[in-house]
């Protein structure tokens, strides 16, 4: 190789910054390629991908409105992740949360109180945090890897819920379909931006994330859960506590996966349905990767990744592109995020003349 | 006899009226085309629902040339995404918006109270405005059909049903199958198999082969994929097509296939627009008006068969015969529907209980 | 329940059992060089694509098969170009190939929607074939069902008893010491994790070739994620990973029976859930259980190598 490759001691500040945006024009380089090979206006296509839906309040009041759930389990997985504790079910936690929001949403249902609101968003905490103690349980006592239990646990979350909007919950005039009624205003999450969907949860979010953020760089217990991340040998030494950091991972990640379940059926959704997420648990890893297992990253990453969704039905709308090709962009754009973080972290140099420089 | 009118047929026929329509269409109008916007709640390769809504916007296509611009959206999540599909539709110049799935009731009653111009269509919900219509297709009289044909050719006497989730519609599906077996032969059960997905094809071929292993020699299905009647095929029973004619995948199994046939809706109802006698309606076709078809009957139905399940169809069709009527027992013997009596559309809308001779 | 319809039903949980067998086998080697790619998903259907696309335009299965094994491999080599030579994260990586596959499968098969194939022949030997109960058991399958048995013997032998193995494994371990002695720890997770898109993209062919024959969008319909909690059900051991595979499938069988018995009075989305549960149970005894042995992952997994210097 007439180049080299070595890791930075430090990671380029610069490039932090500077290596989303290469992989931005990598993106719509391919994009461009992509889109004229299918056929497609490819300008067209990329102004409605990735710029038309950011230029009318509106729009951004939809992308955050989309990027809410995103952020907020994001942030909260990141946590976990940076321990090292693997909770990919916050799918499944987000359905139980809606499932806890919705049961008392309907229980109290046409009770005007201004009490009602925050009971569902704490049932809904709650709910997430007890599936997601389900993993730790098993996880701190038995060691039963949380990747299997919090995965398989999604999928008899959802079932649950469906067993639900089947049965008990189904709206009694409803001619039998499966959804609750309607929720009454009590129920439903104050829109903040009028004649938008943009509702009193996605601020939550944001403070959320920045709370998050102090934890994790200014408090012991963020610290703790970087040596145990990092090196799970050393935090055993320092007496840190494993299993307590474990269950903290989990139930962080859980409660916050649930208030996220509670905010789209109080939220955009306003009833319980049989699928209250499109995939909301499982997109908000990338998200989390993306954005660094850092809140305020995570922030910006929750919402390019929500850009990219709402950018995929614009095109389809707007240049008729089929869904199938706005998913090959997307994964395209994320591979680009994902390649570009190499030279934050690595340096390339030429080989042949090596530099004697001091450092 | 095998003389039903094939999708196929409907279509060349709309298709050579299309080219004398649009050439006509292109003198006589010099407006802008109608923007037609349709959100599907699958992908249009999953050869089912979607698949079948697709077929009736190409059509639409086909008939009216560039009088029309369609515009789809696929596999949109039912909730915030389809509120948002549906907006943006509205939104970007679409006069007539066709939302194919009942996850998009209350998104798409959200979105019309703001855009009163726009006409919105919801298909198999039962909520309508002044600008959102309903429609729906009777499914279930060509179960009727399939029940008739099961009946006859069924040796055991049991039927194996792959259903996705317990919605009425799928429930009054089973039931109007039941019953007209039943009416062949008074011992004829079904077996009902939820795979809890509408399309997940390698659970629904577990299922029917579960439902083979227990001795069913008919196939029926009420979810989207080739899979149950594949299943059929290979392990020497016979079955029903479902949504499309399934024959390529089981050219001996296939006794018959229910088709849906959105085409002649959605061109009536773009024509509506443009000739500015769109109104909002809740409607519910069937075989009469060909919202709902048979396909050709396979090999495996004899010619007599084949002319009983004719004069079935033609009876639902005259109004003679009602996939409801009674005496109907329910699964624990109590009369449910008097002799004589016949459900109303409202109460087999809302369908939640099973026949006698149903097994769920 | 008699012994044929016994067999029929055991019949129909190997077939169940099958694409998850190949996709956790060869995410399991994967992992044991400590690499996690969670686009098993992306890499099923890619194979499902290419083998039914192949097989349809050729006439030959065996050319098909051969094909969905490379469209596998294809798509693992963008998650190892990506994780090993860019040191991308891996968790996101796998994801983002999985979003990828998806959209790539729909589009390259958009042309196959709705097109027969003919199914894979079964084995069928003359005499044998037809002994009760033992003879559809044992010769009443096709070539990928034997394949991915022999896959199951032949990888636990690779492990535990070949140099390569060991080397495989130790990269898994600790990457810095296998560097350190002087092995490529980016060549031998290059060759795991082509081998992971080669199994997956097998488990996607007999997906649109055996088990359903034919090709629709999004087909595999979350095996690729069962199959990745395989993986960690079997605590990283072959031999567990097919019964993990044959547990889940069974489960599924089962409780598709219950329902066609009737009269359990159980909502069926209950009965759903019974697959999902009865994994984690069987996991928490084993590892609650005396014979517990090593339940860990192999100790580099999901993390980026770069040599140093």
């Amino acid at each position: 190789m007439p180049f080299k490759i070595e890791a930075r001691r430090e990671m380029s500040r610069r490039l932090l910054f500077a290596s989303p945006l290469l992989a931005l024009v990598l993106t719509v380089l391919t994009g461009f390629v992509l889109f004229a090979a299918m056929g497609h206006d490819p300008v067209a296509a990329l102004y409605h991908f990735g710029i038309a839906p950011l230029l009318s309040l509106y729009g951004l009041s939809e992308l955050m409105v989309k990027a809410a759930p995103l952020i907020l389990i994001g942030v909260g997985l990141a946590v976990g992740f940076r321990a090292n504790v693997w909770n990919i079910g916050a799918e499944g936690q987000l359905t139980l949360g809606a499932v806890a929001a919705g049961g008392v949403g309907l229980m109290f249902w046409g009770e005007e109180g201004f009490w009602v609101l925050p009971l569902m968003c704490g049932a809904a905490v709650a709910a997430g945090m007890a599936y997601a103690a389900i993993p730790a349980f098993l996880k701190t006592r038995f060691e039963v890897n949380e990747i299997l239990t919090s995965l398989m646990l999604t999928y008899v979350g959802t079932l649950f819920l469906s067993a639900l909007v089947y049965g008990p919950l189904k709206d009694p005039a409803g001619f039998n379909f499966p959804q609750s009624r309607m929720f009454t205003d009590s129920a439903l999450l104050p829109i903040v931006l009028e004649g938008t969907r943009l509702h009193a949860g996605t601020v939550v979010v944001i403070l959320v994330a920045a709370a998050a953020w102090v934890l994790m760089s200014f408090t012991i217990v963020g610290f703790q859960i970087r040596v145990l991340g990092q090196a799970p040998a050393a935090a055993r030494y320092a007496g840190f506590h494993r299993k307590r950091l474990i269950w903290l991972c989990l139930l962080l990640s859980g409660g916050l996966a649930g208030l996220a379940g509670a905010f789209e059926v109080a939220g955009p959704i306003g009833q319980l349905i049989p699928v209250i997420t499109p995939g909301y648990g499982f997109t908000a890893i990338i998200v989390a990767f993306l954005g660094r297992l850092h809140p305020l990253g995570i922030v910006l990453s929750g919402l390019l990744i929500a850009l990219s969704y709402i950018g995929g039905e614009n095109a389809q709308v707007e240049v008729g592109l089929p869904q199938a090709v706005t998913g090959v962009f997307q994964g395209l754009l994320l591979f680009f995020l994902l390649g570009s973080d190499f030279l934050v972290r690595y340096r390339v140099r030429m080989r042949a003349r090596p530099i004697m420089r001091p450092t | 006899m095998k003389s039903t009118a094939t999708r196929r047929d409907f279509v060349l026929g709309s298709a050579a009226a299309a080219g004398a329509l649009s050439l006509a269409g292109r003198h006589a109008f010099a407006a802008d085309p109608l923007k037609v916007g349709f959100v599907y709640v699958g992908p249009v390769g999953d050869y089912g629902w979607t698949h079948g809504h697709d077929l009736g916007r190409k059509a639409m296509v086909t008939h009216f040339g560039d009088k029309v611009k369609t515009t789809f959206v696929e596999s949109v999540t039912e909730g915030p995404d389809a509120e948002r599909v549906i907006r943006q539709l509205a939104s970007s110049g679409h006069g007539l918006v066709f939302a194919t799935s009942f996850g998009f009731m209350n998104p798409t009653l959200r979105v019309a109270k703001q855009f009163p111009k726009v006409k919105f269509e919801h298909a198999t919900g039962y909520q309508t405005s002044p600008n959102v219509s309903v429609y729906n297709a009777r499914f279930h009289e060509g179960r009727v059909v399939c029940g008739t044909i099961a009946g006859r050719v069924s040796k055991s006497g049991v039927a194996g049903y792959i259903g996705s989730f317990p919605i009425p519609e799928v429930v009054m599906g089973i039931n109007a199958f039941a019953l007209a077996a039943r009416k062949i032969r008074p011992d004829f059960k079904v077996k009902v198999v939820w795979a809890n997905s509408w399309y997940d094809p390698g659970k629904e071929a577990d299922g029917a082969k579960a439902l083979v292993d227990q001795g069913v020699d008919i196939m029926c299905q009420h979810t989207d994929s080739p899979a149950p009647l594949q299943v059929a095929e290979t392990r020497g029973i016979h079955g029903f097509g479902q949504a499309s004619d399934m024959k390529p995948f089981a050219p001996n199994a296939q006794l018959t296939a229910i088709l849906d046939v959105w085409d002649g809706y959605y061109i009536q109802r773009a024509q509506d627009i443009m000739d500015g006698t769109w109104k909002s309606h809740s409607i519910w076709w069937g075989l009469e008006e060909g919202m709902v078809k048979m396909a050709p009957y396979g090999p495996a139905v004899p010619e007599a068969v084949a002319r009983e399940a004719d004069a079935v169809r033609e009876a639902i069709i005259a109004g003679t015969r009602h996939p409801f009527t009674g005496p109907i027992k329910d699964q624990k013997g109590a009369l449910r529907v008097a002799d004589g009596e016949t459900l109303s559309e409202k109460e087999i809308a809302a369908m939640d209980w099973y026949v006698e001779g149903v097994e769920a | 329940m008699n012994p044929e319809s016994a067999v029929l039903v055991m019949l129909t949980v190997m077939s169940a059992a099958t694409p998850l067998l190949f996709a956790a086998l060869g995410e399991l080697v994967t992992e044991k060089a400590g690499v996690l790619n969670l686009g098993v998903e992306g890499m099923m259907l890619a194979g499902a694509v290419s083998g039914f696309a192949v097989t349809v335009t050729s006439g030959s299965a065996t050319l098909g098969i051969l094909c969905a094994a490379l469209g596998g491999a294809a798509m693992a080599l963008a998650f190892g170009v990506l994780t090993l030579t860019l040191a991308a994260n891996q968790v996101a990586t796998g994801l983002a190939l999985t979003i990828f596959g998806v959209g790539l499968s729909a589009l390259a098969g958009s042309g196959f929607v709705g097109m027969p194939v003919m199914p894979l022949p079964k084995l069928a030997v003359p005499g044998l074939s037809d002994i009760p109960v033992f003879g559809p058991l044992v010769f009443g399958h096709d070539a990928l069902v034997y394949l991915a048995l022999l896959a199951t013997g032949g990888i636990g032998w690779f492990l535990a008893h070949t140099r390569a193995g060991l080397i495989l494994r130790a990269v898994g371990e600790s990457h810095e010491s296998a560097h350190a002695i002087g092995y490529s720890v980016i060549r031998v997770r290059y060759l795991a994790v082509l081998f992971g898109g080669t199994m997956s993209g097998l488990g996607g062919a007999f997906m649109s070739l055996s088990y359903t024959p034919m090709w629709a969008e999004e087909m595999t319909a979350g095996r690729g994620w069962i199959a990745l909690a395989l993986v960690v059900f079997a605590s990283w051991r072959p031999g567990r990973v097919l019964l993990g595979a044959y547990l889940f499938g069974g489960v599924t069988i089962l409780q598709l029976h219950a329902q066609g018995v009737g009269g359990l009075g159980i909502p069926s989305q209950v009965l759903s859930m019974l697959p999902y549960l009865a994994t984690i149970a069987v996991l928490t005894i084993i590892a609650a259980g005396p014979w517990r042995g090593r339940l860990d992952a192999p100790a580099c997994l999901g993390q980026a190598f770069r040599p140093p210097k």
